[in-house]
């Protein structure tokens, strides 16, 4: 059966017409947020081709450029643009191999948190009665401890269950693990609390009296109609993630020293701060401000673009 | 000289789409002692004047051209400042909804007093004494008690006498009230248009009320401004708006009202709004998709039967289930419905009738008592795929058309979700095609298939609800105040086709309505419900013309008296 | 009222002791407690007698019960690597800790619920724009950089502020207070700061968006309908419910502070409880972990059982429904 092409309503056209795709369009901070978080996405995945050098080959640093400041700086070398630190290794490649790792680690763990906050939040907001009951003080216990400090817990349980031969391996899962189930209930309750509010719309009591069983009236018709506010929570906890893996590197209980993130690196370069090397923090530091920044503009616009009562 | 004079007053609403103009050239008088009555249906422009004109436009929008006088001094070009000092003082306001006209977190007391300090400059002691005079003069009793308690202690009813208090408590010479019945039950709603006209009379003050009901208009008006889409498009005395108007529009809005006094076949179409796609009638019912041979076994005896039905909800919850207090919704109903009839459940809010149908439905499981459908219990049935046969046969249509439509899934999908499911058809071509089938019966056309929901308009989406009632082929639709949330005009023609749909498939239905004169026009039987009891089953006809129950006279008295209206155009069903 | 108080006691009571059922999990399952106590020499003979005079060889729920009896009383057994009772460390180290917390929230508080309101009120101005974007960077900047940063400008480039430490502190009694001298203060100046920098750009956002909302209720347009001055509408009827649902939301962050000064104090070296915890994470030392983790939820059952009481207060539509 042929149907009237001329009528439809394809999805790209509904993006187009939206009102967030408007917002967006008219928001030069929303752009040059998302062009930035590009970059640092791109720059990180195709880390190799990007930096100039390779600073963990250990046969291609030389402890004779240790220390350079930045090329514009007197003593500055053309090869490092940004300087290098103790070990001679290049500023501006362990920045683009560190965002890397940051990044990963704050994609996998927001990953985690969604998987695991969404199922809860659905469940929980669509059975009601007891379970309801169970997993929201489940999850009021766990908010009275901010996620720093259940990281740290995590991080430091783990530490003492596997054995020293792992630690290394691991130490990336388990501070995935970490973040992700610290940062889990924020999903959950705005699931839920959607869901409650779609549970009593008549479309899911349509569905109700068709016939149609729970598990495909929440995956269809209550799932997509949560993901919105999910969508906003996601960029403004990615943004968390990424402080939250710093944070614990640089307290010295994140990622090994054989993969370094950002965090690790400013913790590194903290010690030099008063000696007068500042650059060996400072550019790390400001990586990190940068991005984590585009992710929080993308993440208030998203907010506001998505929110018809502001406009 | 007039108190209000409203002069070519235009308002716009600057938008990313293009400026909109919400109200064109609109000039409107309201004169002492006197009840003006602006009505029109959604998007007419009544509410917006009522706030251009106390100076509370919700920007973008703005005033574009006009000039409104008060007592023939200019008021909308006064500053900021200026027009605070009339706001309350000179003009006061009534909203429609008085659960969030005030602050909850200030007594009334505070609230009164704060206002009439304010205004009167009477000091403390004084407005107090003030403030209790009023709450008698708006009937609330012990108010020197009661002016002690918050706004959520009061009732619905209660807290809009005490908006209205507010309203007047500083001697306003005009008052506008917008929609300021619509969310109370039929009863209060009838005290408080009392109310407000005596204030009025006695007052000497001009009052502007804004509303989609004509029975408001009906009751207390003077003189009525008919309003469509922004312009003003006829004005006169009462009488004459509502028993002879000329303008096309005017009438075919009059002739869509459902009346409580007669009993008609048909509404006449009100083609003037919005034109209703052709609607494929030449199709003969044995051998068309929806009448064919299902594998429904035949029926003796009603279709569905209801015998002590109780449902209960929590009200308090408590720790221990002892302490728990329960509320009962509906207690110990019974009735039938007959095949092929159509039987009307009546109340007003809070009486049980739409937890009735849910419980028949199946949404709610009843805490005890038996539901029947052709004989077989359907409250005994345990598994799911048993009830699936049932439940094929029975469908629900829903109240509010903006939420009854998944709004992420295009019309075609929504529409073939139960034949999908029921897995009715040998092939995805098939079910489109009885979906197209069902597009063009309910008056949508084909072409609404592929698109979403939000590109409808309110009657057009309960006609994509009733496409997806009638996929299965249902033999019983339960009809959840249908029509309830829609402009009278659409209302007319979403009865007209739920009529005809009726007709033609030979279905049983069951009419949920608080609206008694829609109840008169669509039912064979009714039954009438009072706070979770059945009150009284009987024959509409007779019902209307001689009910027995005493709850069922005071609600009839209650109705709107519509006699005013004119017949012109109506076709009434012969005894 | 009194059934309410007991409902939040009772649950209270219920979150102390899954609480403390974790931390004592901890102990049971990380690690071997005798390994961590006792030096390389002595032999499995002696490491038996212990585990049997320490009681390791009861089942779990007489552990569990005598674990929890000990920590209601304070008593957390011994670090494993100081060799000190677990509860004398913490209580040294308790005032630095909180001191700073007390003083970043205030600061949190002060600034940040006038800002939001301002940013609410006026909010296209420029400034409320400049304000807000300045929020977005300090939701931006881990607290660890801001201490560096901070570190770096006022300590190190201007020389203005002391580094690392608490300065000099006065003992009251068993309290070592930092708030009475010179240098004390002065150290207390760039810590609190970073502490409370996170807190208040998440109070004022917070305070920012719940008044928005009440603006734009039906009993705000009709206080304004009645002619009420913006003052009047504005502090008297929106403020109050702004901070309704505000109040419990702040109670919540400022308990985090507790926590969130572990960070703060690694950065400054100042001798408080996280940075003690921070150590113990290292080293593995379960007693303190499982004490501090202890100690974190007694804190914030109180501060949720305060917070509790206050919405009570303050809402009537709470008190009505007992009635």
């Amino acid at each position: 059966m042929k149907m009237d092409k001329t009528v439809e309503t394809t999805r790209l056209e509904r993006f187009l017409d939206s009102d967030v795709w408007y917002s967006f369009k008219n928001s030069p901070i929303a752009i040059i947020a998302l062009l930035i978080t590009v970059i640092f996405l791109l720059s990180a995945a195709f880390a190799p081709l990007v930096a100039p050098h390779n600073p963990f080959d250990l046969a291609s640093i030389d402890l004779m450029d240790s220390s350079l400041p930045p090329v514009w700086m007197e003593e500055g070398d053309p090869r490092f643009l940004l300087g290098t630190d103790d070990q001679g290794r290049d500023i501006f490649s362990t920045i683009i191999y560190g965002a890397r790792v940051s990044l990963l680690v704050g994609f996998a763990s927001v990953i985690f948190s969604m998987v695991v906050g969404i199922t809860l939040g659905l469940i929980s907001g669509y059975a009601g009665g007891r379970v309801d009951a169970f997993i929201m003080r489940v999850a009021d216990i766990q908010l009275s401890f901010p996620a720093i400090l259940i990281a740290l817990l995590v991080d430091g349980v783990a530490r003492g269950v596997v054995p020293n031969e792992m630690h290394e391996q691991l130490a990336v899962y388990v501070l995935i693990f970490a973040i992700g189930i610290s940062g889990w209930v924020q999903y959950a309750r705005t699931v839920r609390g959607s869901t409650l509010v779609e549970k009593n719309k008549e479309y899911v009591q349509a569905a109700q009296v068709i016939g149609i069983r729970s598990g495909t009236i929440l995956r269809r018709h209550v799932l997509p109609n949560v993901m919105g506010p999910v969508m906003v929570i996601a960029t403004i906890h990615l943004a968390i993630a990424v402080i939250t893996e710093a944070t614990l590197s640089f307290l010295g209980v994140g990622v090994p020293p054989t993969t370094p993130s950002l965090g690790t690196l400013i913790r590194i370069g903290n010690e030099y701060l008063f000696s007068g090397e500042w650059w060996i923090t400072i550019f790390p530091g400001a990586a990190l401000v940068i991005l984590v920044l585009a992710v929080n503009l993308l993440g208030d616009w998203l907010r506001d673009a998505m929110n018809p009562k502001l406009r | 000289m007039n108190l209000l004079d409203i002069n070519n007053l235009e308002i716009e609403f600057p938008s990313r789409r293009g400026t909109v103009k919400a109200v064109k050239d609109v000039t409107l008088t309201v004169r002492r002692g006197e009840v003006l009555g602006v009505v029109g249906e959604s998007g007419a422009g009544k509410s917006t004047i009522g706030n251009a004109v106390i100076g509370l436009l919700e920007p973008p929008g703005r005033v574009s051209g006009g000039k409104v006088y008060l007592k023939g001094e200019q008021i909308n070009n006064l500053s900021l400042e200026n027009m605070r000092k009339i706001r309350g003082r000179r003009i006061g306001m009534i909203f429609q909804d008085p659960l969030t006209s005030l602050d909850p977190l200030q007594t009334i007391e505070q609230q009164l007093v704060e206002t009439i300090d304010l205004h009167l400059k009477l000091g403390e002691a004084k407005s107090r004494e003030r403030a209790i005079e009023l709450l008698e003069q708006v009937g609330i009793p012990n108010p020197a008690e009661r002016i002690k308690h918050y706004p959520h202690q009061f009732s619905g009813g209660m807290r809009q006498r005490v908006v209205i208090a507010l309203a007047l408590c500083a001697e306003p010479e005009v008052i506008i009230a917008d929609e300021p019945t619509t969310a109370l039950d039929v009863s209060i709603q009838a005290q408080i248009l009392d109310l407000m006209r005596k204030l009025c009379k006695e007052r000497q003050v001009g009052m502007l009320i804004i509303t989609h009901d004509m029975g408001v208009i009906a009751d207390i008006t003077d003189r009525v401004a008919v309003m469509y889409r922004g312009d003003l498009v006829e004005e006169g005395t009462t009488a004459k708006i509502l028993g002879d108007p000329d303008h096309p529009y005017t009438k075919s809005l009059i002739s869509a009202v459902p009346r409580p006094d007669v009993r008609l076949k048909r509404f006449p179409m009100v083609n003037y709004i919005e034109k209703e796609e052709d609607r494929k009638k030449d199709f003969d019912i044995s051998t068309h998709w929806l009448g064919k041979a299902r594998d429904f076994k035949a029926v003796d005896g009603p279709m569905i039967e209801v015998k002590d039905l109780v449902m209960k909800f929590v009200a308090k919850s408590a720790f221990f289930k002892k302490n728990q207090k329960m509320f009962t919704a509906v207690d110990n109903v019974s009735f039938d419905v007959k095949q092929g009839e159509v039987f009307g459940l009546v109340g007003e809010s809070g009486s049980g009738k739409s937890t009735v149908a849910r419980m028949i439905s199946g949404l709610y499981t009843p805490a005890s008592g038996s539901i029947f459908f052709g004989g077989d219990e359907l409250t005994k049935i345990k598994s799911q795929k048993e009830m699936d046969y049932y439940r094929r046969q029975m469908q629900m249509i829903f109240q509010d058309p903006f939420s009854s439509l998944n709004g992420r899934m295009r019309v075609l999908d929504i529409v073939a979700e139960p034949i999908r499911f029921h897995k009715m058809t040998k092939n995805n071509a098939e079910t489109e095609g009885i979906v197209m089938d069902l597009l063009e019966h309910v008056g949508l056309g084909r072409q609404a298939a592929l698109r979403y929901p939000h590109e409808f308009s309110g009657g057009q989406r309960q006609r994509i609800s009733i496409a997806r009632a009638l996929a299965t082929r249902p033999r019983f639709l339960i009809c959840d105040e249908p029509t309830s949330a829609l402009d009278v005009s659409i209302q007319a023609q979403i009865l007209n086709l739920l009529k005809d749909l009726q007709e033609e498939l030979g279905l049983t239905m069951l009419f949920i309505s608080h609206d008694l004169p829609v109840i008169r026009q669509m039912c064979d039987r009714v039954g009438v419900m009072k706070m979770g009891q059945m009150v009284e089953v009987a024959e509409t006809e007779a019902l209307f013309k001689t009910p027995q129950a005493p709850y069922t006279q005071e609600l009839l008295s209650l109705m709107p008296k519509l006699d005013k209206l004119s017949h012109s155009g109506l076709e009434v069903e012969q005894e | 009222m009194v059934s309410f108080l007991l409902k939040r006691l009772l649950q209270s009571i219920i979150v102390m002791l899954t609480v403390a059922l974790i931390a004592f999990s901890m102990f049971q399952f990380v690690g071997d407690p005798i390994n961590n106590m006792v030096g390389q020499d002595t032999t499995q003979v002696e490491r038996d007698a212990l585990k049997e005079k320490l009681g390791l060889n009861d089942p779990f729920i007489v552990q569990f019960g005598r674990f929890a009896w000990n920590a209601a009383q304070g008593d957390f057994g011994v670090s494993y690597k100081y060799k000190t009772p677990v509860s004398d460390l913490i209580f040294e180290r308790m005032p630095a800790t909180l001191e700073l917390a007390f003083v970043s929230a205030i600061l949190a508080l002060v600034l940040g619920i006038p800002l939001g309101v301002y940013t609410a009120l006026k909010r296209n101005g420029w400034l409320s724009k400049v304000i807000m974007t300045t929020s977005l960077v300090g939701v931006s900047l881990p607290t660890f950089l801001t201490g560096i940063l901070l570190i770096l400008f006022f300590g190190v480039i201007l020389r203005w502020l002391p580094t690392f430490g608490r300065g000099d502190v006065v003992e009251i009694g068993s309290w070592a207070t930092g708030f009475l001298t010179v240098s004390g203060l002065q150290s207390l100046i760039l810590p609190s700061f970073t502490l409370a920098l996170f807190q208040l750009t998440l109070i004022m956002r917070l305070v920012r968006a719940e008044m928005l909302e009440v603006l734009r209720t039906d009993f705000v347009k009709f206080a304004k309908a009645r002619g009420l001055p913006d003052r009047s509408v504005h502090f008297k009827h929106a403020l109050k419910n702004t901070l309704v649902p505000v109040i419990t939301i702040t109670g919540l962050q400022l308990g985090s502070l507790i926590a969130f000064a572990i960070i703060t104090e690694s950065v400054f070296q100042w001798p408080g409880m996280g940075l003690l915890f921070i150590q113990a994470v290292a080293d593995v030392d379960i007693p303190i972990m499982a004490a501090y983790l202890v100690l974190i939820a007694f804190f914030f059952v109180l501060i949720n059982m305060i917070v509790d009481i206050l919405y009570y207060a303050v809402d009537p539509r709470l008190r009505s429904s007992d009635g």
